[in-house]
C-alpha cells in the first residue's frame, strides 16, 4: 500500500533501474520480473501471439472473462484458455500445483483471507510491483490510483511488495425483509441492540418466521460472528496472539447465541449461506446477516418470492465500534508462469475499471474501487437496486478484515466455528470460546516458527 | 543305486520345467511394476510421510511416531473413529436387513415384479454426490420435504442433519436408501441359486414357513449375506461423497468420520504428515475388520 502509482517520479527512476539492467547490473536488483522501461507508450498488443491458461473459481466473475474473452483477444491478440473449477478444488490445485513449481496456470485468483499468506510464505506469486510503476506496463486507463487501500494492503506483502491485484471484495451487509418489518412495524436497526429487539419482534415460530437467519454451520459461521465482534471494536488476532477469548469476545458469542439460537430457525446450527439463503428467499426470515454477492440470486424474480422486496443496510452498530467484514480476492501469477507479461496483461484487463463496472451491473461483486460504483452509465446497467450499489458503498469506509491473516486460517475457521456451533446446540459462550483459543493458539505458534 | 537314478532324474526334469519357464517368468514383471508404481510405492511413502512433520509450503522435518503420539491424544481424531463406526454399523445393518426382506419378497412370483424390481434398483444407479445433494434439500427443517411429510401425519419435525444427535442416522438413511437394492441383488442372486429339494423334504415333514425359512433358507444363503457384508462394510468405511456434501462433518464436527477428518487434515489444513498417520491408521482398523470378516465367511461357507 505504501507505493502507490500517482507518485510521479517513481517512473523516472525505474527506467533508470530498466537502462541498468540492459547492463546486467541490477539483475538483481530487479527479482524475477522484466523492465520494460526502454520508451515507447503502453501498447495492449505488445504480447500479441501468445497463450495465457487462466484458473478461475466457478461464480459469475469467471462467467464475465469467458463471456468476454473474444473482446480481449481482439484488444491485445493474446489467446486465453480459462479453467474453471469450484472454489474449493481450485484452492487445493493451487496449493499443490504451486508447491510442485510447474503450475499448469499463468494466473489465477484466490481469496486472500484464506490463502495469500500461504502463498507469500512458500514465495510462490510473481512480484509485479516494478512493472506497475513502469508507465509501459501500466495504462493510465486502469486508474490504478482509484484501488482502495485496503484492497492494494491485501496484494502487498509485509515487505512492501505487490505479488497480486485486487479484483473484488465482499462487505458484510444486512438484508432485510420489508414486509415483515412493516407488518410488525419495526424499523431497520442501526444498532446490534435495535437488531436483537427487531428479531425479537418479528419472530414468529408458530407461522414459520424466523426473526433472523444466518450461518451457524462450523466454518462458515466464523465470519459472521466476526462481524459482530466488530461492534466490539475488535478482531481476532494480535499479532501472532489470539484474542478470541477476551471478556469483549466472549460477549459478541453470547450476542452470537442469543440472536441465533432464539431467533433463528430449528436447525440453524447446520445452516451455511446456502440453507439461510433459501429461507430468506422464501420470505420466512426477517433479517440476514451476510456477504453483498448475494444480491443477485435474492433479486432474481423467477427464485426469490422476496425479489423487489429486500432492504439493504449497514451492518448495526455495537457496544464499542462499528464494522464492515470484508473479504477481498485478486488475482496472481506465478513465479514459475510460463508467459509472464502476456498473464500480467491479462490480469490488468480482468481487474480493471471495465470489467469492475460490468461485474457491477450483474450483482456479481463490488471491486476495491469506487468510481465504478457511481459512475452513472454503470448505475443505469443494474439488475438489482440502486439501494444495494449505496449500502456497498457505505460498508468502504468501515471496511475492515474479517479472518486473521495467518497460513492455518482454515484450521482457525473450524477450531473456533466447532465452539460457535456447540454455543447454538447449548454450550456456554466463555467456555466454548477459552477452549478453542487454548487448542488453536499452538497450530499458530507453530506454523510462524517454521 | 536306482533310488539315486530317480532322484536324479527328478531333479532334473524339475530343473528343466524350470529353464522351460524362465522366459515366462519375463511376463510377471510389468504386473509387478505397475502395482509397485500404483500400490505399494504410494503405500510405503505414505508411511514415510507419517513419520514427518510435512506441511506444504514448509520443508519436511523428520519427527518419528510424533504424529501417532499426538494422535492418541487428539480429541477430535478420536471421536471421529467413534462417528465412523457409529455410521458404519447403522448403514451396514439396515441395508442388509432391509434388502434381505426385499430379495424375498421379489423372489415370489408376483405380476409386475421385473417392474418393480427395476423401480427397485433405481437408486443404486445415481450418483451418490447428486443424490446428497438433492437429499441435503429434502432436510432442510423448514423448507425440506421430510418435515413436511412429518407433519402430514401429525409428527413433529425433525432437524436432521441440522442437529448434533439426529445427524449420523439421518445420514445413514441416505445410505440406507443408496445401499439397499445392492444388498437386495446379492441375497436375490443367493436365493435363486437354492435347491428345491430341502424345501420338498421340509413340506412332506410338515414344516412351516418361519421354519423352512429360519432352517434351511437362512443357513442356505449366510454366504450370500456375508458376501454383501463384506462388500457394504468396507464402502460404509470408505463413505465420503454423503458427509461431505450434505454437512461437510458437522454440525460442529457431530458427524466428522475418519475420511473426513482425513481429507480436512490433507487438503484443508495441509498437513499431510498428520494425514498419512490417519491414513495409516485407518488402514490398520480396515485390514483388522476384513479379518474378521473374511472368518466370518468361512464360518458361515456351504459344507
Amino acid at each position: 500500500m505504501s507505493r502507490m502509482p500517482s507518485d510521479r517520479s517513481l517512473p523516472r527512476r525505474r527506467l533508470l533501474q530498466g537502462a541498468a539492467a540492459l547492463g546486467g547490473l541490477a539483475a538483481p536488483m530487479l527479482n524475477t520480473v522484466t523492465s520494460f522501461a526502454q520508451g515507447g507508450a503502453f501498447d495492449w498488443k505488445r504480447f500479441k501471439g501468445q497463450q495465457v491458461e487462466v484458473l478461475m473459481e466457478t461464480g459469475p466473475r469467471a462467467e464475465l472473462m469467458k463471456k468476454y474473452k473474444n473482446e480481449f483477444k481482439d484488444l491485445t491478440g493474446i489467446e486465453l484458455g480459462i479453467e474453471v473449477i469450484p472454489e474449493q478444488q481450485a484452492r487445493q490445485k493451487v496449493a499443490i500445483e504451486l508447491n510442485s513449481g510447474k503450475p499448469s496456470f499463468d494466473l489465477f485468483n484466490f481469496a486472500f483471507h484464506v490463502q495469500k499468506r500461504q502463498f507469500e510464505k512458500g514465495g510462490w506469486l510473481l512480484d509485479i510491483t516494478s512493472w506497475l510503476k513502469d508507465p509501459q506496463m501500466m495504462p493510465a486507463e486502469y486508474e490504478l490510483d482509484d484501488v482502495s487501500k485496503l484492497g492494494m494492503s491485501f496484494a502487498t506483502t509485509s515487505d512492501g511488495k505487490v505479488n497480486a491485484l485486487p479484483i473484488l471484495c465482499d462487505y458484510f451487509i444486512v438484508y432485510y425483509n420489508k414486509e415483515l418489518l412493516a407488518k410488525k412495524n419495526v424499523a431497520v436497526p442501526k444498532t446490534l441492540d435495535e437488531l436483537m429487539t427487531a428479531a425479537a419482534a418479528i419472530n414468529d415460530p408458530a407461522a414459520g418466521i424466523s426473526g433472523f437467519v444466518g450461518r451457524g454451520v462450523r466454518n462458515a459461521n466464523v465470519v459472521l460472528w466476526t462481524q459482530l465482534l466488530s461492534g466490539w471494536g475488535q478482531e481476532t488476532i494480535k499479532g501472532t496472539k489470539l484474542i478470541t477469548d477476551t471478556p469483549d469476545a466472549i460477549a459478541s458469542g453470547e450476542y452470537y447465541k442469543k440472536l441465533l439460537g432464539s431467533y433463528g430457525p430449528q436447525g440453524i446450527a447446520g445452516f451455511n449461506w446456502n440453507e439461510a439463503q433459501g429461507l430468506f428467499m422464501q420470505g420466512k426470515a426477517a433479517f440476514w446477516i451476510d456477504a453483498t454477492g448475494f444480491a443477485a440470486p435474492v433479486e432474481d424474480k423467477t427464485k426469490s418470492r422476496v425479489a423487489g422486496k429486500v432492504g439493504y443496510a449497514l451492518p448495526p452498530a455495537g457496544p464499542k465500534g462499528h464494522g464492515s467484514v470484508t473479504f477481498g480476492t485478486g488475482m496472481s501469477i506465478p513465479k514459475a508462469a510460463k508467459s509472464k507479461e502476456a498473464a500480467y496483461l491479462t490480469m490488468l484487463w480482468m481487474t480493471g475499471p471495465k470489467m469492475a463496472g460490468r461485474m457491477i451491473q450483474v450483482g456479481g461483486g463490488i471491486p476495491f474501487r469506487t468510481r465504478p460504483l457511481k459512475d452513472p452509465a454503470v448505475l443505469s446497467g443494474l439488475t438489482i437496486p440502486r439501494e444495494w450499489a449505496e449500502c456497498a458503498a457505505g460498508c468502504a469506509p468501515i471496511s475492515m478484515s474479517g479472518l486473521p491473516v495467518i497460513v492455518p486460517v482454515t484450521e482457525f475457521r473450524d477450531v473456533i466455528g466447532t465452539a460457535l456451533t456447540n454455543m447454538l446446540v447449548g454450550g456456554d459462550p466463555a467456555t466454548e470460546l477459552k477452549r478453542a483459543t487454548a487448542e488453536f493458539q499452538p497450530v499458530i505458534d507453530k506454523s510462524e516458527q517454521t | 543305486m536306482a533310488g539315486a537314478d530317480v532322484a536324479i532324474s527328478t531333479a532334473g526334469a524339475q530343473a528343466a520345467r524350470e529353464r522351460r519357464l524362465r522366459p515366462y517368468l519375463l511376463f510377471i514383471w510389468p504386473a509387478l511394476i505397475v502395482c509397485s508404481a500404483v500400490i505399494i510405492f504410494p503405500w510405503l511413502f505414505t508411511v514415510w510421510m507419517s513419520l514427518h512433520d510435512f506441511h506444504i509450503g514448509s520443508p519436511m522435518t523428520f519427527i518419528g511416531l510424533e504424529n501417532y503420539k499426538q494422535l492418541a491424544g487428539n480429541r477430535r481424531f478420536l471421536e471421529s473413529i467413534g462417528h465412523t463406526f457409529y455410521f458404519t454399523v447403522l448403514s451396514v445393518a439396515l441395508p442388509m436387513v432391509l434388502g434381505t426382506l426385499a430379495a424375498l419378497v421379489f423372489h415370489k412370483k408376483f405380476r409386475g415384479r421385473g417392474f418393480y424390481r427395476t423401480l427397485f434398483i433405481m437408486p443404486m444407479m445415481a450418483t451418490p454426490v447428486a443424490v446428497s445433494l438433492i437429499w441435503t434439500m429434502m432436510f432442510h427443517p423448514q423448507l425440506g420435504v421430510l418435515n413436511y411429510l412429518l407433519s402430514l401425519v401429525g409428527l413433529p419435525p425433525s432437524q436432521w442433519v441440522y442437529a448434533p444427535g439426529t445427524v449420523i442416522p439421518s445420514l445413514a438413511l441416505v445410505e440406507v436408501w443408496l445401499w439397499t437394492p445392492f444388498c437386495m441383488i446379492i441375497v436375490l442372486g443367493g436365493l435363486a441359486s437354492l435347491p428345491s429339494e430341502p424345501y420338498e423334504a421340509a413340506l412332506i415333514d410338515g414344516a412351516n414357513q418361519w421354519q423352512m425359512f429360519w432352517n434351511i433358507t437362512f443357513p442356505l444363503v449366510a454366504p450370500f449375506l456375508v458376501v454383501a457384508l463384506i462388500i457394504r462394510t468396507i464402502d460404509a468405511l470408505k463413505a465420503f461423497e454423503t458427509i461431505w456434501v450434505i454437512c461437510n462433518g458437522g454440525p460442529g464436527t457431530s458427524s466428522e468420520t475418519l475420511n473426513v477428518y482425513l481429507y480436512n487434515q490433507a487438503f484443508a489444513y495441509n498437513q499431510v504428515g498428520t494425514a498419512s498417520a490417519v491414513v495409516v491408521v485407518f488402514f490398520a482398523i480396515i485390514v483388522a475388520l476384513s479379518l474378521v470378516l473374511l472368518w466370518a465367511r468361512q464360518k458361515a461357507a456351504w459344507n
